[in-house]
């Protein structure tokens, strides 16, 4: 027993030995433990902590309200309008199948609509509430109202959508924003553009899309691991888009549209005094809210197909043969190069030769006008007059001083796809036909014809530096911004082109006493539309064609029709004495300008200087 | 020897208050009330979960007083058979077990359990139980016998497989080894032969999954959706907590679910998300007082069972701690082994708890021996 004992003894201090060393390891153990946590916790806790905030906290794009478009008097032209879609929440719905045939009953909801759905509550989280039917008509809104309680997990949503209140009257003009496409993805600042669906594709929306779009606001919210929103932890607000003012005024618009009546055609109509655009006009139109929430195959097609070509922006695209329209700028181009005295004049027989050729020009007018000098070629627009006047020019003189007038390249208004138009030279004609210029050539360039072509922005704002005295400005439609509508609208300042230099002004006087008396004499070649005005317009017709160059002046164009039908032109400006618009307005196919374009020009001219008396 | 048994009056006094050591009870309930608090935060507020723990750590403590009260050599007469029996189970698992990928688990109809948990308690007491017979130090030839003693459960659990289990037991009964007073020579080798053994089972004898483990805990942000997922979220929620956490039930981790397991096997994170390192600190010296204090009692026992058995309940007592707060700081592959007493669920603390009984049966009989 004894030995039991001392052994018992032994063993209790070997196992106490034993237990000592055990807790000195565990507790160096502990140490090494708390210092792993240590390292964790309070050396790397800023990464751990960020990378915790990251987990937790998502940053939610709230897309920020476009800018508003309007008009120079704040008529509304692009809006943002409340809008309902429906809006399903797939987890909260039982039987999804047979919620959408029920749905269906109550709204209009097509194949396409429901298979785009479908995808989706494929490839999202069952808890994300899913557009279903976009643009809820109110008699649609008013049925599921009143059958909501069958729907759980079916919401109304309200959202903002881009209208265009005044519908095709600035379709040309505002153009019109789409879905971001996948096109746009790879240009676009992704962060800027988070949460925006739309973007501008045409027109102001597209070239102003940076002013409009605004700033992306933030909302910093709680997530769970699943990527349920919890909570909002600060928002910072979305910036707005700035509202633009155009200079167009919409009454203005509204009476150019409404003068062309049934024809196609365009008009622009600009300040002289500034270069802002007052009406731009391009018909037919289309309605720009059908490219909105994009627009269907059929309806499109429609559009394309149509005959007058409704998409086609006329104003800013179109060129045409300026014709006779750009006898003042030759006209003037006489006296200013010294190759015609003020008093000089002319013997028109009605056909004109250029000596030592067979080739003949003729007049429009059988057997001439007889003895004009230059106010009366412009007010009968005599073509000899200016045959002559082109053959001692040159086209390179002629080619330099239509240059300055801006012909022959944009003019730079803000918009985008604007044409360029031809000045024709020796130069151009060799680059684009590798052959020489001939004197023929010269001779019908002279009436505005042959190779030129010209938009109705050039047309109209080389008109405009006639009214201003050579003075240039650069169209603009867009005349002031505005961050939001508590604060003034900052003006967007004019830019001056080179000016036309003049070297006497009594050169550009006699060239406006030709303007005004092609409405105002007697002899003019549109005095019945100037008979009963009660203020003065310059102007002068013009009757071009568009694509043929084979026919010549003079053809017996009212046996004519449609296609074969002559351009009919008009520029001017008015009043002449303190001009305050200038225009350019071609009628397509309208036979001559006399007759189609000067009276549409003149009712724009009413519009204007009737609803706004000069200060 | 057997003192107890011979003394029925000696029986009686180990259900006196004063032979509980207050200090471990303390340290244990102290440990529990933690638990209730740190799972009411990790619940998500769930006070069912709470009242749910709080019965099973009741019923644990219930359990720890009545064994307490068991002479320690009642358990040691019983420990042939229940490691006997634990044996048996493990066998049957093996034959007839089921469980998801590995053959873990063993239904009884009623009771769906993994036999290789009792062999955590039953190895220890088996090992105990027959060093109690021998000369100590163990001679060669006893720890032949000890060796097979171990080998045997060790390498059934393997086949299950579930080597982490294994290790785990293979420890249990290596503490027993070390306590009898195996030669520091003999530790020293079997360390060198364990290094030497381990390349040999990564290759031969380990399954994918069980290597996958290993890799995602090498990189977590290799596949970070993946399963690397659990170790990476943990890491945050530990680091994030900082020095002084970022406060109760307020840990971002834990309570919008980022965190897996965060009642259960990670609820350290969670801790350590909302106490920061300075709670940290104080459980795991609290942790250090129990098994310092388990460890003390152990040593003052006076039988060479109730001192083996109590020693290594400490000692794996321990590793539980170190092994959970390893796998929260991703420094070891992640395995499911729970913190101690403070993890959601009954099975781990229940039988914690019964281990605690034994211990506190060598203490409360300490002075019927000698």
């Amino acid at each position: 027993m004894s030995r039991a004992i001392k052994e018992q003894q032994a063993e209790q201090r070997l196992f106490q030995a034993r237990a000592l060393v055990a807790f000195a390891v565990i507790a160096l153990v502990v140490v090494v433990m708390l210092a792993r946590f240590f390292e964790l916790m309070v050396l790397r806790h800023e990464e751990f902590a960020s990378r915790s905030e990251r987990n937790r906290v998502k940053l939610q794009p709230m897309p920020p309200a476009r800018g508003l478009i309007l008009d120079r008097n704040g008529e509304v032209l692009a809006e943002n309008r409340l809008a309902y879609r429906l809006e399903v929440v797939p987890e909260r719905v039982a039987d999804m199948q047979a919620t959408l045939d029920e749905l269906a009953r109550l709204v209009e909801i097509d194949a396409e609509e429901r298979e785009r759905f479908e995808a989706m509550v494929k490839a999202r989280r069952a808890f994300q509430s899913l557009p279903l039917k976009l643009r809820l008509s109110d008699e649609e809104l008013a049925r599921f109202a009143l059958d909501r309680y069958r729907f759980p997990g079916v919401d109304v949503v309200p959202y903002l959508t881009r209208h265009y209140p005044q519908g095709e009257l600035f379709a040309h003009v505002i153009g019109y924003v789409g879905r971001i496409d996948r096109e746009d993805l790879e240009t676009l600042d992704a962060e800027r553009y988070a949460g925006t669906s739309h973007l501008g594709k045409t027109g102001i929306e597209r070239q102003y899309e940076d002013q409009l779009h605004g700033e992306v606001g933030y909302e910093r919210v709680e997530i769970n691991a699943e990527g349920r929103v919890l909570r909002v932890l600060d928002r910072e607000p979305a910036l707005a888009g700035q509202n633009l003012f155009l200079s167009i005024d919409a009454g203005l618009q509204r009476a150019a549209v409404a003068a062309f009546g049934q024809e196609s055609g365009a008009a622009v109509a600009l300040d002289p005094r500034n270069g802002e655009v007052l009406a731009f006009v391009s018909v037919p139109s289309y309605d720009a809210n059908l490219f909105v929430n994009g627009i269907s195959r059929r309806q499109y097609q429609a559009l394309t197909e149509a005959p007058l070509k409704p998409l086609f922006n006329r104003a800013l695209q179109g060129t045409y043969e300026p014709g006779s329209t750009l006898k003042p700028f030759l006209g003037l181009a006489g006296l200013e190069l010294g190759l015609r005295a003020p008093d000089y004049s002319i013997y028109s027989t009605g056909v004109f030769t250029i000596p030592g050729q067979t080739l003949s020009f003729r007049d429009w007018k059988r057997g001439g006008h007889g003895r004009v000098d230059l106010v009366e070629s412009l007010a009968q627009s005599v073509n000899s007059y200016y045959y002559q006047l082109a053959l001692d020019m040159g086209i390179d003189r002629m080619h330099a001083w239509l240059d300055q007038f801006g012909f022959g390249r944009p003019t730079g208004i803000d918009l985008g796809g604007e044409v360029a138009g031809i000045l024709p030279s020796r130069e151009w004609k060799r680059q684009r036909f590798d052959q020489p210029w001939y004197p023929g050539e010269t001779v019908i360039c002279g009436i505005g014809q042959g190779y030129n072509t010209a938009t109705m922005i050039q047309l109209a704002a080389a008109t405009a530096a006639l009214a201003s005295q050579g003075q240039r400005w650069r169209p603009r439609l867009v005349h002031a911004t505005q961050r939001g509508f508590d604060t003034a609208p900052s003006p967007v300042a004019s830019a001056a082109e080179t000016p036309v230099p003049i070297r006497q002004l009594s050169h550009l006087a006699l060239v406006q006493r030709g303007m005004e008396a092609v409405l105002h004499s007697p002899t003019g070649t549109a005095h019945l539309v100037g008979d009963d005005l009660d203020y003065r317009i310059a102007g002068k017709t013009g009757t071009a064609q568009r694509v043929s160059r084979s026919r010549r002046e003079g053809a017996p164009e009212r046996e004519l029709t449609g296609d074969e039908r002559h351009q009919a032109l008009f520029v001017g400006y008015a009043p002449a004495a303190q001009p305050q618009i200038a225009l350019a307005v071609i009628v397509e196919h309208g036979g001559s300008g006399s007759q189609a374009a000067a009276p549409v020009a003149r009712k724009i001219f009413d519009a204007w200087l009737q609803r706004s008396p000069p200060p | 020897m057997n003192r107890a048994m011979r003394s029925p009056g000696d029986w009686w006094r180990g259900w006196l208050p004063r032979d509980i050591d207050l200090p471990l009870l303390l340290g244990l309930l102290a440990l529990a009330a933690l638990s209730l608090v740190v799972v009411y935060s990790a619940g998500g507020g769930d006070t069912d979960m709470v009242f749910k723990q709080a019965m099973r750590l009741g019923l644990g403590f219930v359990l720890l007083l009545i064994c307490a009260r068991i002479p320690p050599s009642a358990f040691r007469r019983w420990s042939p058979w229940f490691y006997g029996l634990c044996l048996l189970l493990l066998v049957a698992v093996v034959v007839a077990g089921e469980g998801k990928g590995a053959q873990r688990w063993l239904d009884l109809g009623v009771l769906r359990f993994q036999p290789s948990e009792l062999m955590k308690l039953a190895l220890p007491m088996m090992l105990a139980w027959y060093f109690h017979e021998r000369v100590l130090p163990p001679r060669l030839g006893a720890l032949l016998v000890a060796a097979v003693m171990v080998g045997v459960p060790v390498v059934l659990i393997t086949i299950q497989p579930d080597l982490g289990t294994a290790l785990l037991v293979a420890l249990s009964g290596a503490f027993v080894i070390y306590l009898a007073g195996l030669s520091w020579w003999w530790i020293l080798g079997a360390l060198l032969a364990i290094s030497a053994y381990a390349p040999v089972h990564w290759t031969y004898f380990m399954h994918d999954y069980q290597k996958q483990r290993v890799y995602n805990f090498l990189d977590p942000n290799a596949d970070p959706l993946g399963s690397g997922w659990q170790t990476m979220q943990s890491q945050i929620a530990v680091g994030s907590g900082g020095l002084s956490g970022k406060g109760w039930t307020e840990g971002t981790q834990s309570q919008l679910e980022f965190l897996p397991e965060r009642h259960t096997d990670f609820i350290l994170a969670v801790y350590s998300e909302e106490f920061g390192w300075i709670g940290v600190a104080v459980l795991l010296v609290l942790y250090l007082f129990v098994v310092g204090r388990a460890l003390w009692i152990a040593s003052q026992a006076k039988d060479t069972y109730g001192r083996l058995v109590a020693g290594a309940v400490a000692m794996t007592f321990f590793v539980y701690v170190l092994v959970n707060g390893a796998m929260v700081t991703a420094m070891m592959p992640v395995k499911g082994v729970p913190l101690p007493l403070v993890s959601y669920g009954g099975t781990s603390a229940v039988s914690l708890l019964i281990a605690f009984g034994l211990l506190m049966s060598a203490y409360a009989h300490r002075r019927m021996l000698g």
